[in-house]
């Protein structure tokens, strides 16, 4: 097992003249699974490829422990990846998969055949240890695609949303068996996804990039609970924050449809401010007036849709069990939210102010 | 589904199967069934008939059964008397089996690098490799001549393996360069992470993985060389040299053509291709690579 620490990489696309790395910072702790969550093209992947060897990054230090491994090979670095594609190799056997690492490391074959009988098992691969990987379903695939790294015993185990080729039913399963998986090996783990929910449940420490930079990066819950930036408030949460461009009078933020107190005074005017769809109670004296549009119901809880005022914001309510289907069409809901629940951004930057 | 159901079974297009429509698809593909299988029935007859005059068979039914044709064909001997249809088959085999061996052995890394790699003038390279092929081989032929002249390779089997590889690499190239991109990158990635080397990963991966690829390329290396006849026919001159084709064109010679012999001597030629073709045609339909990545 191994600390990771990653210093001002940058990596530019040579011929599309892109720069998708622009200068990352990330110590990533002995034993943690550290998640990079963002959108398409943020980076993510280029991130993790260049920790695996895949991509030479064009200035900076990647360290494994404390060796440098910025210019090794990826065969070098005792590192262990799981694709997105799995990328199975196709014509051996699961057996034959499993092994093909140690093989090349000349590990002997008593060896090999102790650690396949060791982790077969745990991934229930016993009974497909002969098989080629077309006679196998995606699950029992991506099992594989975890068992080849995990017989290496390697310092770093990458994955590469190893996840998003699954079913939703699947996806659950599995995602509970890699958590599952790092509380046993303590082995550190990067985990790259898009799914916020994959990334909450899964991070020691979630990694939020945006655009080729760290937006922020921490335990999940405070990440979630006090988002830097109005892009990570936006990215995580289902539904999605809602943002009001409001105007701050003392400790009070107005605009249309909308009143409501802060935790406490700013020296800024014009902020946005943002609520979570689950932070609002149907109150009657109430700090927001939402125009009901429509709701989406869960059954455990539903989702109203509407607007503040008469022409301003569009925002989204979460409301307990079947609150929301007994509002009449193009009525009124009143809904209160704690000072606390409040986040304010620079309108400007985008960035939280504290 | 029911028995009215079916009756009634509706065509990809959507059209509905009516009887008469249905028996015009077949009466029109019967017609074209016997019009393509006509001249190969006719050579079959020819070659298993006693008689050796094409004009008494329109009908494709052999007179008088017999594999005298066969026999004068395979029991040629030179002057000399040696048996000069076993040399000429030798020859056909060895030049053919060299061609495609010299062809995928220098496309497969060629077309491997195309595949994987960026380098200054990859573009351009593809491009004369592709200009290559748009000349017909006897474009070439009297420069090649006197290359092989010059080199004393007439008349010599490595001579005409030689000008045959000139055409059958760009070939191979083009062919390899597509199944080798269609071979997912993963593949080999996940096998240097795994420890291998640029060129194991190549080795251990990417090869198995074009393996059928690469049999299908082999195979037509191997029929242009074994079918080609005028470039063989021009460089070869002495009989203990010729390849079969060449050999079969002597059947049909200014005096007299002696269509019986050329039929069976046809047949015969036809044999390997077809067998080739049948042990491989579950490389020609099947993707090996299908189940190693989601596909």
């Amino acid at each position: 097992m191994a600390a990771v620490s990653i210093r001002q990489i940058k990596k530019t696309y040579p011929g599309t003249g892109l720069t998708i790395l622009k200068g990352i910072d990330l110590t990533i702790p002995d034993g943690s699974l550290t998640v990079l969550v963002g959108p398409s093209g943020c980076g993510k992947s280029t991130l993790l490829r260049t920790l695996a060897g895949l991509e030479k990054p064009d200035s900076g230090e990647v360290r494994i422990g404390d060796r440098d491994v910025t210019t090794l090979e990826p065969r070098d670095r005792d590192i262990a990846m799981v694709f997105q594609s799995y990328a199975l190799y196709p014509h051996l056997t699961v057996r034959e998969n499993l092994a093909f690492g140690l093989k090349l490391r000349g590990t002997p074959q008593a060896d090999i055949d102790a650690r396949i009988a060791e982790v077969a098992p745990q991934l229930k691969l016993d009974e497909l240890l002969e098989r080629l990987p077309r006679a196998l379903s995606g699950g029992q695939r991506q099992r594989v695609a975890m068992g080849r790294a995990i017989v290496r015993r390697p310092s770093l185990f990458l994955f590469d949303e190893p996840l998003s080729n699954l079913d939703a039913a699947l996806r659950g399963e599995v995602r509970v068996e890699i958590r599952r998986l790092h509380e046993k090996l303590g082995a550190t783990m990067v985990y790259v996804t898009h799914d916020q929910v994959e990334a909450m449940t899964l991070a020691d420490q979630l990694v939020v990039l945006n655009g080729g930079v760290i937006e922020q990066a921490g335990p999940p819950l405070e990440v979630y609970g006090k988002p830097k930036t109005r892009f990570v408030a936006s990215f995580l949460g289902m539904p999605p924050m809602n943002f009001i461009d409001a105007t701050i009078e003392g400790r009070v933020a107005r605009a249309p449809g909308l009143s409501v107190q802060l935790p406490k005074s700013f020296d800024v005017r014009d902020v946005t401010i943002g609520i979570r769809p689950q932070d609002v109670r149907p109150n009657e004296e109430a700090a927001l007036d939402l125009r009901f549009e429509l709701v989406e119901g869960l059954g455990f809880e539903s989702h109203v849709h509407g607007r503040l005022g008469d022409d301003g914001a569009p925002f989204i309510a979460r409301l307990e069990g079947d609150e929301g289907r007994k509002i009449p069409k193009w009525g009124k809901l009143g809904l209160s939210v704690s000072p606390t629940d409040v986040h304010v951004f620079d309108r400007a930057t985008g960035r939280a102010l504290s | 589904m029911t028995v009215k159901a079916s009756a009634n079974a509706i065509d990809e297009t959507g059209g509905r199967r009516t009887f008469l429509g249905e028996a015009l698809v077949h009466l029109a593909l019967i017609v074209a069934t016997i019009a393509a299988l006509y001249p190969v029935l006719w050579v079959i007859s020819l070659a298993f008939s006693r008689a050796s005059d094409p004009s008494a068979h329109v009908l494709p039914v052999p007179r008088g059964l017999s594999l005298e044709h066969f026999r004068a064909v395979t029991e040629t001997h030179d002057a000399a008397g040696r048996w000069l249809f076993g040399r000429q088959l030798a020859n056909s085999l060895v030049v053919s089996i060299a061609t495609a061996a010299v062809g995928i052995a220098i496309a497969t890394p060629a077309a491997y690098a195309l595949a994987r790699f960026r380098f200054v003038g990859k573009e351009r390279g593809v491009w004369l490799l592709m200009a290559t092929q748009m000349f017909p081989g006897v474009a070439t032929l009297v420069p090649l001549y006197l290359i092989l002249q010059g080199l004393h390779l007439l008349d010599s089997k490595a001579g005409l393996v030689l000008v045959y590889a000139t055409t059958s690499v760009p070939f191979c190239v083009m062919q390899l360069r597509s199944a080798f991109e269609s071979i997912p990158v993963d593949l080999e990635e996940a096998a240097m992470v795994d420890g291998a080397s640029r060129f194991q990963a190549f080795r251990m991966v990417a090869l198995p993985a074009a393996r059928p690829a690469i049999a299908v390329t082999a195979l037509f290396a191997f029929m242009s060389a074994w079918n080609e006849f005028i470039l063989a026919a021009t460089l070869l001159s002495r009989q203990e040299a010729f390849t079969l084709p060449v050999a079969l064109q002597r059947y049909v010679g200014e005096h007299g053509a002696a269509w019986g012999h050329f039929a069976a001597g046809a047949i015969i030629v036809s044999i390997p291709v077809m067998a080739l073709f049948y042990v491989a045609q579950r490389h020609i339909v099947s993707g090996l690579t299908s189940g190693g990545v989601k596909g």
